[in-house]
């Protein structure tokens, strides 16, 4: 019996080691889920004399897209985030971070625009509300206005159909707002 | 001489820092400012503090804890703002709850493990010296022949 204890080490080692290689240390939990969206009310990107704030997310689900025209990872979503607009499943807000006006609007005019709004951060003080530390980010927003789910990263095919579409069908069908 | 000022440049280069210059009104705030920043990690490098850290967000977040600092708040204040956004991950030292109680015990409870592996061993050892067989009268003779010998 003896000999086995170093191979007993060995598993409970492996163990261990195994699940440290499936964690990812991007992704850091986000403190917002279950909790209201963050306050703020931003000009929009096509138009600053229009705010957006966090009152308008209220009554239905959505996807809130933190996104820059200076964002590599963000060229590689946007493909798939202009295929989600075309299928209608819900709104998609942008918020524009620390960018520049001009270049972002060209980069949606260039590219499409997927966003039913986009807000303009110039300064990056909502993303840091919103504890952005990595575009793109996604949030999953109940018709409560309440954070259900947080995405680092760009979205992609398999994330969207493993994770964010069965969450967002099943707040759907959750009751609205009384 | 051309060669010269080259190697100056790089030398000297080696010691330029990315610092940015924070103007407190009070000692105590600016101390307040260096301590917090040392010990809040940024979250794009994540094994660089704040202050060590030259990503963008890192200044940001650096411009925001030296506004908490210089506005008269504490550094509690400014732990919690950070805290509020990112989560318990931008603290080098984590605080103690429920999910963290194996970071914070676990080294405690390998060391007792330890210890109460160790006592076990001794006290088998020990025990183990006890059961040994008494001699025989033969093998007291032989003991005795043998030492006389030895010591000549």
């Amino acid at each position: 019996m003896r000999f086995l204890i170093p191979l007993i080490l060995f598993i409970v080692m492996v163990g261990f080691l195994a699940v440290g290689l499936k964690l990812d240390p991007r992704e850091v939990p986000s403190p917002f889920i279950g909790k209201p969206t963050p306050a703020f009310n931003l000009p929009q990107l096509a138009d600053p004399n229009k705010n957006f704030g966090n009152a308008d997310l209220r009554g239905q689900v959505s996807l809130l897209n933190v996104w820059a025209s200076w964002c590599v990872s963000c060229r590689q979503e946007h493909p798939l985030l202009l295929k989600l607009a075309k299928q209608n499943i819900l709104p998609i807000y942008g918020l524009d971070y620390k960018d520049e006006r001009e270049a972002g609007m060209d980069w949606l005019n260039r590219l499409g625009n997927p966003y039913t709004v986009s807000v303009f951060d110039a300064d990056g003080k909502v993303g840091i509300d919103w504890g952005v530390y990595g575009v793109p980010e996604t949030f999953v927003i109940d018709k409560q206005g309440v954070v259900r789910h947080k995405h680092t990263g760009p979205i992609t095919e398999e994330s969207w159909q493993k994770t964010l579409l069965p969450l967002i069908l099943q707040l759907q069908k959750e009751g609205s707002p009384t | 001489m051309r060669i010269w000022l080259i190697i100056c440049g790089i030398v000297f280069g080696l010691n330029v820092q990315a610092v940015e210059i924070r103007q407190f009104d009070d000692p105590a705030k600016q101390q307040a400012y260096e301590n917090l920043v040392k010990e809040l990690r940024c979250l794009v490098c994540q094994n660089q503090s704040l202050a060590d850290s030259d990503a963008d967000l890192a200044r940001d977040l650096r411009t925001e804890v030296y506004n908490i600092i210089q506005s008269g708040k504490s550094e509690q204040d400014a732990v919690k703002f950070l805290v509020d956004r990112y989560g318990d991950f931008v603290l080098y030292k984590p605080p103690l709850k429920i999910s963290t109680s194996l970071l914070w015990l676990g080294p405690f409870g390998l060391l007792l493990t330890g210890l109460v592996y160790l006592g076990l061993l001794a006290r088998k050892r020990s025990a183990g010296r006890k059961n040994e067989p008494a001699l025989t009268e033969e093998e007291r003779l032989r003991l005795h022949e043998l030492k006389k010998r030895l010591e000549g």
